[in-house]
């Protein structure tokens, strides 16, 4: 009688890690949709990078406001989580020094979770990225 | 550059650029796709509208 778990191994394709599988997400996260792009799905990775792209640049304007790694308050920890998934987005507004309005009115907070809400959207992007990549996904 | 959005547009906006990465993430062909995103769109608005509705019963 075969053993059951060796049927499944036998079953299941093996997951290779190739360079794509790492580049892609990698690309994926620093410049949102590229790690849909250089896979060649070009019309899936412009529209991620339009909508993750938009959602941060309107937070930005909307005088939202960036979080760093301070380490402080556990919801300012987990805004930072969300705000680095936007990558090099959040990188160059760091740098800049840009999102540091002060709520100075009600929708001003929408803003920060625009900003937020777009690093974690290119998360989704880059997951989906890494599954093309492996070939879990076409 | 400052940009003042109201509540509603922004919800609208929220919902545009969110259902459009989940339709692209959450479904393997292009028909799935544009129908899941546009279905995620629905219920975002969807849920804004039913959500002022019982805010503003409430509130009376």
């Amino acid at each position: 009688m075969a053993n059951s778990t060796t049927e499944k191994a036998k079953a299941a394709p093996p997951e290779t890690i190739s360079i794509m599988s790492v580049v892609a997400p990698a690309l994926g996260w620093l410049i949102p949709g590229a790690g849909h792009m250089i896979q060649k799905r070009w019309i899936r990775g412009l529209l991620l990078f339009i909508s993750v792209v938009a959602l941060f640049l309107l937070g930005l304007a909307m005088q939202g406001r960036i979080y760093k790694a301070n380490g402080g308050d556990i919801l300012d920890m987990l805004g930072f989580v969300g705000d680095v998934g936007a990558g090099a987005l959040y990188i160059i507004t760091l740098a800049m020094d840009w999102g540091q309005g002060a709520i100075a009115f009600a929708t001003a907070d929408y803003g920060t979770k625009f900003m937020i809400v777009a690093g974690l959207l290119n998360f989704i992007a880059v997951a989906d990225a890494y599954h093309i990549a492996i070939g879990k996904k076409q | 550059m400052n940009i003042v959005l109201n509540h509603f547009s922004a919800a609208f906006v929220f919902a545009l650029f969110a259902s459009i990465v989940f339709g692209i993430t959450h479904r393997e062909t292009t028909r799935d796709m544009v129908m899941y995103g546009l279905r995620c769109f629905a219920y975002f608005l969807g849920g804004v509208i039913l959500a002022g509705w019982a805010m503003w019963i409430l509130k009376r």
